[in-house]
């Protein structure tokens, strides 16, 4: 084990670990903190340039100014009606083309799947203009499922390269048992492989849940008014009328990021799993 | 035998065609969405369009040959923002080096370890929209925290935001930070799965600290390094939410990078210059194309080796 484990060190080594590791983190999450306490804090304290010292009192009031009078509720049901039929749509699309490319040996296999890796890479700008042109052809522009098309694609290219190598790491000899037993492609997809999936379908679904809860930009591309934009491109209009209210930008942003936190924590094994993926051989 | 023979050549169809119809679905959306707006988008790139369409829903633009790339060459502001992407570029490897210094910091087994790994993971699970507004409140002029702690030492404070020879910096080490946290969880991955035996031969040869470091630990890490040398990449030509959120490209459009000055271009107040726009994002994405073609240049001499 690298480095080596500070229970061979000398005790001091020792304090000085357990003291030094809480005021790191404390430090790493300083800006954090700063806005989580701000958002609590009354606005007459922040009016009164009492912004770091003891709070005058804890002003939920804040957090229920934002939900009853902006539309920050609608922003976050917007934000989970594009990113759960994504995750859905990714991680199943995914399932099959990474199984095509895993278990048949074709002639273009290769070739497809280095072209869904490349595709994952390329900058979103060079997307834009035409998925913006062509959304609004459809009339899609500022819709939830407009959105969620455009994600449901783009990810699969991130998707099919994860699902591709964990079922290339499955052993190969069910596949070739079931083909002896004269099981049908389909029927191998389905009752062999698809059950030795959920470690690999859970890890992509937080992932992608975070990926999409997050995204910014194509909410601002392809989205503009209350009734579809994501919380992401909400809170940062919001943030353009709160000027300088800073208990409630602090308000918005802790809700923002609740729910892919909430996400990360129950399913920290998974998440982890998906992101490290190729991290070690 | 006699059943085999019949349903050889069935299974053998059926064998060549499933790989097609399990890619069907996935590989048209891919097409519709990813490949083909690429293809688009470098035409357009030819083409002076303000995205408009005339009555009879006939494109509208007008064919400019080299025109936008020419202008490119002498708009300041396209200098400024891809001096700015190189910036972004060199200094986003610092969360390399960090990154790494925070997993072997990390990388024990004291009671609770494990909620402090997650804890030090945080920011990369936050949006960048969120870590936008966190640091223009900690940078805040009169009141935010660094102007404050610049105040106390220099007696004069700084907003950073505010000064176009400092606003890329103060909005990269915005980026770092989860950049950081990213980093770290590749490297305390790959530092579990570092071979033991080998360390404690280098042990007992004498080897420790930074020599350890050097020779033993980082050569195994490779396969992480690696990984966290194309994210970090990636994440730092992808940089548009910070500044748009933190800045939106100014004071004096001095935080521009090419991705946020492509947006501003193609849809934001300055009209819907579609054709610049796009000539914009294929610069980006040559750039871009560079690293791409590097990673999938490993990724085949992997595949072969197996």
């Amino acid at each position: 084990m690298f480095p080596r484990p500070i229970q061979k060190s000398s005790t001091a080594a020792q304090w000085v670990y357990s003291i030094a590791l809480p005021v790191a983190l404390l430090l790493w999450l300083f800006p954090l903190l700063g806005v989580a306490l701000t958002s609590l804090r009354p606005a007459s304290d922040l009016a009164q340039g009492n912004y770091f010292g003891m709070p005058s009192g804890i002003a939920w009031e804040n957090y229920k100014f934002i939900f009853t009078e902006t539309p920050i509720g609608q922003y976050m049901l917007n934000s989970m009606w594009v990113t759960i039929p994504t995750v859905i749509g990714a991680v199943s699309l995914s399932l099959m083309t990474g199984f095509a490319l895993a278990v048949y040996g074709f002639r273009a296999n290769i070739l497809v799947f280095f072209m869904f890796v490349a595709g994952n890479f390329v900058p979103f700008q060079i997307l834009m203009v035409p998925v913006r042109d062509m959304t609004l052809q459809l009339g899609m522009y500022d819709t939830w499922y407009g959105l969620a098309l455009f994600h449901i694609a783009f990810q699969t290219g991130f998707c099919t390269l994860f699902m591709r190598n964990f079922i290339k790491a499955l052993p190969y000899e069910l596949i070739e048992a079931a083909r002896v037993e004269g099981v049908s492609e389909w029927r191998i997809f389905w009752y062999i492989v698809l059950p030795l999936m959920r470690p690999a379908i859970a890890a992509l679904s937080v992932l992608v849940f975070t990926f999409i809860w997050n995204d910014f930009f194509w909410a601002t591309v392809l989205t503009q008014g209350v009734d579809s934009q994501p919380i992401t491109a909400g809170l940062s209009s919001l943030n353009g009328q709160w000027i300088a209210q800073w208990h409630l930008v602090s308000a918005g942003s802790i809700l923002a990021a609740l729910p892919p936190v909430a996400m990360f924590f129950l399913m920290q094994k998974h998440f982890i799993a998906g992101l490290t993926l190729g991290a070690v051989k | 035998m006699a059943e085999a023979a019949t349903t050889a050549p069935r299974r053998w169809t059926q064998r060549t065609l499933a790989p097609w119809l399990f890619l069907a679905p996935g590989l048209i959306m891919f097409t519709i969405y990813v490949l083909w707006p690429i293809v688009e988008s470098v035409t357009l790139s030819f083409y002076d369009w303000n995205g408009l369409y005339d009555r009879d829903g006939a494109f509208t633009g007008t064919f400019v040959g080299m025109g936008n790339y020419a202008e490119l060459m002498g708009d300041p502001a396209f200098t400024t923002s891809l001096w700015n992407n190189l910036k972004w570029l060199v200094l986003y490897m610092l969360a390399l080096p960090i990154g790494l210094f925070i997993a072997i910091f990390l990388n024990q087994t004291v009671t609770g370890i494990r909620l402090y790994k997650s804890l030090f993971f945080f920011p990369f699970v936050i949006s960048q929209v969120v870590v936008g507004l966190i640091f223009a409140w900690f940078y805040a002029p009169n009141f935010g925290l660094l102007y404050l702690l610049t105040e106390a030492i220099t007696g004069k404070g700084t907003a950073i935001l505010a000064d176009p020879d400092l606003v890329t910096y103060g909005i990269i080490a915005a980026g770092l930070w989860p950049q950081i946290a990213y980093v770290m969880i590749l490297y305390l991955t790959g530092l579990n799965n570092v071979a033991p035996d080998q360390i404690e031969a280098a042990r007992l040869d004498g080897a420790k600290g930074w020599r350890m470091l050097w020779y033993v630990v980082l050569p195994q890490l490779r396969p992480a390094t690696f990984i966290a040398v194309i994210v970090t990449v990636i994440g730092a030509l992808r940089s548009f939410d910070l500044v748009s959120i933190m800045t939106s490209g100014g004071p004096f459009g001095s935080s521009r990078v090419l991705s946020y000055y492509m947006y501003e271009m193609a849809l934001g107040e300055f009209g819907f210059r579609m054709g610049y726009g796009a000539a914009i994002a294929v610069v980006l994405f040559a750039i871009m194309m560079i690293f791409i073609s590097g990673f999938i240049w490993k990724m085949w001499r992997d595949e072969k080796e197996r």
